[in-house]
């Protein structure tokens, strides 16, 4: 079957949605999604969306620029990152005006908080730049964008999962669906086509982010012969629950709570002096981890104590309920009265698909345009974050540029007529699935996940070095050979999760090989890229970045320059 | 600790009745039922369908029958079960695979209620204002993540004479919008509410209540909305 729309969003969190909220009454629109749009993982973000409202202490756009430059440990493109935050008041605005039921000061505005990295003055003190809504931001913001969109009546292809991009010549002209529910393919016709499809974290053992986020999008993008951007920047969340490594946000300090090792010692006081607890995140996870390193992690184990009990059972019942009935819930235990063991957790991908700050994705350094096709949010690589992201400005990213992707979308269209698609795209989805269902294959797609995870986390998460990223690589390529030999058990159409399993396990094996690749090649430290045997920047040889191309000999690696505004490197101190 | 997992399977394409198989695992008693799940899908038997995503109790898909009481399966952790557990796909729907079941009806009803903002007066430039004591009012229901545990736990939807009742999850909504200060569209919402199938249809049994994974008082914002609507004529 072959459908036609304008416009084709693959993904339903924030920045699908978002967009798609923008072009609605001007388009054709169509969003695909591999759950029900409200499942989307933007929903899991819990502490807030920055932007320098000043609502609860003096605050500019200027600050924000600074701080999330200094965050990406000056890889963050300034041009992108000031783009970001000067419109982040009004992304705001709009988000309040459509019914996000935001957390209120006495005086009836936006409610805002502290958050890592977010300081007034150029780093001179912790900044309240964060709105929230309790501990649930992400949740209320996609219900509401989902809201707007039925209001609009939003055409969505819910539980289908893309198998394939469908280029017309150069230009992406659709992608390939298959339908969960029935099993059947269809082919959607786009003259645009929006990946918003959300980050990678399930490569690792122990990540925040659901079973859903296995990197489709970009690798599809990868497949495509589009590079992948500054993938070695992976950020672990200093504080995932201990041993399931579900977030808890980073509200949680910025409300006032702190860690504590195994001697009851506040230990960020010695890593990060001037903001203490509220650090960027890659410093806080590295200090994390260096204490049990050092022995000092609970009772000697993998953990350390995140203290609430201070707060006060009003403050955590009013801001923090979510966190508090995970804590209650996972631990049996409660936040009130004893303290949170936490440990870092796979969060989030700064690296994706290169665009422009419009959405555009590039095809190389030079910033060749590939036509048709846009990326906006985790998936895409503005490069807003650069080696580190800060805290609430996950959000930010996501409304700005799907919103900007939306815009450049209804723009692009105008321009173009569906080209005439054969059902040939079709047929080549159709021969690999049938191929994947008639392969009597002995390998297991659970057992080579886990041991994709586990090795993820050994060679590629927090501590890297040349040998341990190397062997990775082989590995990965040795479980490779494995991957295809797997085979169908489930036959049967509705509701086969086996196939959909089959194919993000593909993702996530080649995005591991991109993201230990990048790694090795980048013998600095920078952000959450840290290197043992290479432990400090070098801005002379690696201020640039990094991008991954897939070749048939394998990954080839290239570079690009930083695009430096306003602020020179320096020192990152917090 | 050894965990059986007896389980209801369907696939109304090859089979007339559904049957019950039982799974046995090895778990950790701090373990989600949702883990045995993915461990009975991923090393036993792949052709076990259920859905899920998040892992924990954020996004609402992994809602089902267990023990007989609608929960969600990433909230519930082996240690609070004796050896044997039944799992049972939510009443109520249509079963499509195993667990699987449509929500369609569920989302056409949550949708009936005008899910949505809805203002006359021009936005100021910046946030309309809302004291923090307006935001209390619906607070509780900005909780809710659309499981559908409680439409399929009510006793009214699933009386088969009673099935179009529009359900307490999209009451809690139609709740969270109604009590929104910001909201200017109350009149038409109370017209939309006062149904034999809209609020009306709410008999106060509380399993809606009981059963929901975020502890949102459903009856009792229900019969605020009933109240509102007695006070509207």
């Amino acid at each position: 079957m072959i459908t036609q729309h304008d416009i084709v969003i693959v993904g339903a969190g924030l920045a699908g949605l978002r967009a798609a909220v923008e072009c609605v009454n001007q388009a054709d629109v169509a969003v695909v999604s591999k759950v029900f749009p409200t499942r989307s993982h933007s929903g899991a973000a819990q502490g807030g969306i920055t932007a320098s409202l000043g609502n609860e202490e003096e605050d500019h756009w200027e600050w924000h620029l600074f701080d999330t430059v200094k965050g990406s440990d000056y890889l963050g493109d300034q041009d992108a990152v000031e783009i970001m935050v000067r419109d982040a008041p009004r992304v705001i605005y709009e988000l309040e005006h459509m019914g996000v039921p935001f957390s209120r000061t006495p005086e009836g505005k936006i409610a805002q908080r502290n958050f890592g990295g977010h300081t007034r003055d150029y780093g001179k003190k912790p900044v309240k730049r964060a709105c929230y809504a309790a501990d649930r931001t992400g949740r209320v913001a996609l219900d509401t964008l989902y809201d707007q969109c039925l209001r609009h009546q939003v055409k969505f292809y819910s539980e289908n999962y893309v198998l394939s991009l469908v280029f017309d010549g150069k230009r992406c002209a659709g992608v390939v669906t298959y339908n969960l529910a029935t099993g059947e393919l269809h082919l959607l016709q786009a003259k645009a086509v929006l990946l918003a499809t959300g980050g990678c974290g399930r490569i690792y053992k122990t990540t925040s982010n659901g079973f859903a986020s296995t990197g489709d999008g970009i690798h599809l993008a990868y497949q495509s012969g589009i590079p992948l951007e500054d993938m070695e920047f992976i950020q672990f969340h200093p504080t995932g629950l201990y041993p399931l490594g579900i977030l808890v946000s980073e509200a949680a300090r910025g409300e006032g709570g702190f860690l504590r090792n195994r001697l009851g010692e506040r230990f960020m006081e010695r890593y990060a002096p001037m903001v203490k607890d509220l650090a960027a995140r890659d410093v806080v996870s590295r200090a994390i981890l260096t204490e049990i390193r050092e022995g000092k992690g609970i009772s000697g184990r993998g953990y350390v104590h995140l203290d609430l009990t201070h707060l006060g059972e009003e403050k955590i019942q009013e801001r923090l309920w979510e966190i508090a009935s995970f804590v209650r819930i996972y631990l049996g235990i409660d936040p009130v009265y004893d303290p949170i063991p936490v440990q870092p957790t796979c969060h989030y991908v700064m690296g994706g698909i290169p665009t422009d700050v419009d959405g555009r994705v590039l095809m190389d350094e030079k910033g060749t345009i590939a036509q048709g096709l846009f990326a906006a949010g985790e998936c895409a690589c503005v490069s807003v974050h650069g080696a580190n992201r800060l805290g609430c400005n996950s959000l930010l990213d996501l409304l700005v540029f799907g919103r900007r992707s939306g815009l450049a979308m209804k723009q692009a269209i105008s321009k173009v007529e569906h080209g005439t698609l054969t059902k040939d795209s079709l047929r080549a989805t159709e021969e690999k699935i049938k191929k994947f269902f008639n392969v009597r294959g002995k390998e297991k797609i659970g057992e080579i996940r886990q041991r994709i995870q586990l090795l993820m986390m050994e060679k590629g998460s927090v501590f890297r070095n040349e040998e341990g990223l190397k062997k990775g690589i082989e590995e990965i390529r040795s479980l490779m050979e494995h991957y295809k030999n797997i085979g169908a058990v489930d036959k049967r159409k509705a509701f086969n999760f086996e196939l959909m399993e089959a194919m993000e396990l593909g993702h996530q094996l080649s995005l591991s090989e991109v993201i230990l690749f990048s790694a090795l090649h980048r013998r600095e430290s920078r952000g959450a890229h840290y290197r043992e045997d290479f432990p400090v920047r070098a801005d002379r040889y690696f201020l640039k970045h990094t991008l991954v191309f897939q070749t048939p000999k394998g990954p080839d690696i290239r570079y690009k320059p930083v695009k430096i505004t306003r602020f020179q490197p320096e020192a990152r101190v917090y | 600790m050894l965990i059986k997992l007896k389980v209801f399977r369907f696939d109304p394409e090859k089979e007339e009745k559904p049957t019950y198989q039982t799974f046995e695992i090895e778990a950790d008693p701090m373990d989600r039922l949702l883990d045995c799940l993915n461990r009975i899908h991923w090393e036993q038997d792949p052709t076990l369908s259920f859905r899920m995503s998040c892992g924990h109790g954020v996004c609402g898909s992994d809602g089902m029958r267990i023990n007989g009481i609608c929960g969600l399966a990433c909230q519930k952790l082996v240690k609070s079960f004796k050896e044997e557990v039944l799992i049972e796909p939510l009443p109520v729907f249509k079963v499509v695979k195993d667990l699987v079941v449509d929500l369609g009806p569920f989302f056409e009803k949550y949708n009936s209620i005008k899910p949505y903002l809805t203002t006359k007066t021009s936005p100021p430039d910046q946030e309309r204002k809302q004291s923090p004591e307006e935001h209390k009012i619906f607070e509780e229901a900005i909780r809710c993540i659309l499981c559908a545990c409680c439409t399929a736990s009510c006793p009214v939807n699933q009386n088969k004479e009673t099935e179009g009742y529009v359900g307490p999850a999209a009451l809690v909504r139609a709740f969270r919008y109604l009590f929104d200060s910001r909201d200017e569209a109350s009149k038409e919402r109370v017209a939309l509410l006062d149904q034999k199938d809209g609020a009306w249809g709410c008999q106060t049994l509380w399993k809606c209540t009981e059963v929901c994974p975020k502890e949102i008082p459903v009856t009792k914002q229900i019969g605020r909305i009933k109240k509102r609507i007695y006070d509207a004529r």
